[in-house]
């Protein structure tokens, strides 16, 4: 009996301890980010404001004034711009796959859909980033003139890619909605799609908000796709087929050329902090919405 | 416009998208395999890449890809396992508790070129292990265990509470009945949930490009000295993936062949991916049946 107890005992610790670790292991990311990102302000001091405002990026040169050229608007404006327009050009498409999977074709649609999505999901990204090298940036160039890299190539390939998260999520939310629900709408002589745009969407909306949140941080943090099809120039974009650049798109570039411990490696860990920053945003959009929907 | 027409022509743009999503899966599909198939040959599945010239192959990257899978799901699944048991048999409603899992979201959502940044700082710098395939797997477990922990943990939370009720009564410690009932029911949905996380792992690259490198030593699998930079089972040696290789010709490649090399590895990781999905379906439902006596289909 003594080593049953015993036993217990140790399986609750072991367990609580893996628990702990990824515990402490998300901790640790924040705070070596945040002291990282926060390091350049602090021992370099550059100023925010010239880091958030400013559109010159050259942190190896400096300007008549002896400041460093830090500006990343560019990079902001460009991530910002791939993510706003991606959600937007996806969100139809993924509220039209989860109405159908739900509202109209019942279970042989999500025979056909489920898989596709699923499939969908399971694509690399770097194989979304090669078909938009091959495919859509040619595509644009033939049509809208220079080198068909910038935010529209990245704001098509990450459509594609943050589509089957939206979708997914919105399956779960519409499917949430009580079958009554659907028959009362009906039997007061309502279409279906009355039905559907009236009673069910209108009460899956804080799910489907989420949905369109969680596309969001993917389409912000997607790294690779978006650096290979962007052109990575680091100027603010004038147009959508002008070569431009996001925060995650630098980053990836630059991280391997800098040294530690410089000025031009510590503003790096500054747009990852941005970076970070902008996910943890996400989720506390996203308990916002939760918190809503209880009350 | 009436709301009969209105429901009409709802109903056919929804069906528009629903031929539009279609669409887009299958020119991707076939545009991968289509074009990369031929380029698979069995001189490209194992000889080593080329970094100026064309002609070179993907075998260690093809290595090193399930090398550090391997190992990644060695470190992450006991790992996820744990904290998925705590999380679903053992935790406390309390504010540590919640704190654990408003982590877990954190984690889930931060973007992967972070982790790998992290990796980078930590692993390669500060504790010196350079470009390697240990740290490219701890990279690695960090991006999939919010994955892995959700899995187990739903796959934990579907077997119902009379099961817990009926071993407790019976007099079962916690532990035992975690190991001996519900460890065993849940098996299936565990392991198709480890497979398809597993596909995700195979194609993931943001996280590696700093952590296991953009290198490939060409390895000797006769080589016995553990610490020799070519021995492919070294863990401190520079492995550059199949993923990362594809975006490491394509953005900043040399080679005249980069549409050969990269369709060849896209064609080859579609595959790889393809039979995740399918191993996934296929092992959960031997397993069932095996758990539970009849299929479920």
């Amino acid at each position: 009996m003594k080593s049953k107890a015993r036993l217990e005992k140790r399986g609750k610790f072991l367990t609580m301890l893996c628990t702990l670790i990824m515990l402490a292991t998300v901790v640790g990311i924040i705070a070596m980010v945040a002291a990282k990102g926060l390091s350049v302000f602090f021992v370099d001091k550059v100023s925010i404001v010239d880091f958030l405002f400013k559109s010159e990026w050259s942190p190896s040169s400096v300007d008549s004034s002896g400041k460093h050229l830090v500006g990343a608007l560019p990079m902001i404006i460009g991530s910002f711009s791939v993510t706003l327009l991606s959600t937007l050009l996806a969100t139809p498409f993924a509220l039209g796959a989860a109405i159908y999977m739900n509202e109209i074709s019942g279970n042989r649609g999500k025979k056909i859909l489920q898989p596709i999505i699923e499939l969908l999901v399971g694509i690399p990204s770097v194989v979304y980033g090669m078909i938009g090298l091959s495919t859509i940036v040619p595509f644009i160039r033939s049509f809208a003139g220079g080198s068909g890299f910038g935010i529209l190539a990245g704001t098509l390939v990450l459509t594609i890619m943050v589509l089957p998260t939206i979708t997914s999520l919105s399956v779960n939310a519409i499917s949430g909605v009580e079958q009554s629900q659907r028959e009362a709408a009906l039997a007061l002589g309502t279409t279906r799609w009355q039905t559907t745009y009236k009673v069910v969407l209108k009460t899956a909306l804080p799910g489907i908000m989420t949905a369109i949140v969680l596309g969001m941080a993917r389409a912000f943090g997607e790294a690779l796709a978006v650096q290979m099809v962007i052109g990575n120039t680091t100027v603010i974009p004038k147009s959508l087929t002008t070569p431009a650049s996001t925060l995650t798109s630098i980053l990836t570039m630059s991280m391997g050329n800098s040294i530690p411990g410089q000025l031009e490696n510590n503003i790096l860990w500054a747009l990852a902090l941005v970076l970070m920053l902008m996910s943890l945003l996400f989720i506390m959009i996203i308990h916002f919405i939760g918190n809503r929907k209880k009350v | 416009m009436t709301p009969k027409q209105a429901d009409k022509l709802a109903t056919g743009v929804i069906y528009a998208i629903v031929a539009i999503i279609c669409a887009v899966l299958i020119f991707i599909l076939a545009k991968v395999l289509v074009e990369g198939l031929p380029n698979i040959t069995l001189h490209f599945l194992t000889a080593p890449s080329e970094s100026f010239t064309a002609g070179g192959g993907i075998g260690a990257q093809l290595f090193n890809s399930f090398y550090l899978l391997v190992i990644t799901l060695i470190i992450s699944v006991p790992l996820s396992m744990g904290a998925a048991i705590y999380l679903s048999e053992y935790a406390p409603a309390n504010k540590l508790t919640d704190a654990v899992r408003t982590a877990i979201e954190v984690l889930s959502s931060l973007p992967s070129i972070v982790v790998g940044l992290f990796g980078f700082l930590l692993f390669v710098i500060k504790l010196g292990w350079n470009f390697s395939i240990l740290s490219g797997a701890l990279a690695l477990t960090i991006f999939s265990l919010p994955t892995l922990v959700r899995v187990i943990e739903q796959a934990l939370e579907k077997i119902p509470d009379d099961q817990r009720e009926g071993a407790l009564a019976l007099g079962l410690t916690r532990w035992e009945c975690t190991k001996n009932i519900l460890m065993p029911s849940a098996l299936p949905s565990i392991v198709t949930g480890i497979v398809l996380a597993a596909g995700r792992i195979f194609g993931e690259a943001a996280a590696l490009i700093y952590t296991s490198g953009l290198s490939a030593p060409a390895l000797d699998f006769t080589s016995t000295d553990f610490a020799s930079i070519s021995n492919p089972w070294n863990l401190m040696r520079p492995a550059e993936t199949l993923a990362v290789h594809i975006w490491k010709v394509n953005s900043e490649g040399i080679i005249p062949d980069v549409s050969v090399v990269s369709s060849g590895s896209a064609a080859v990781l579609i595959l790889g991916i393809l039979v995740f999905n399918l191993l996934a379906r296929l092992l959960g439902n031997v397993l069932y049946k095996k758990m539970v006596g009849y299929s479920d289909k």
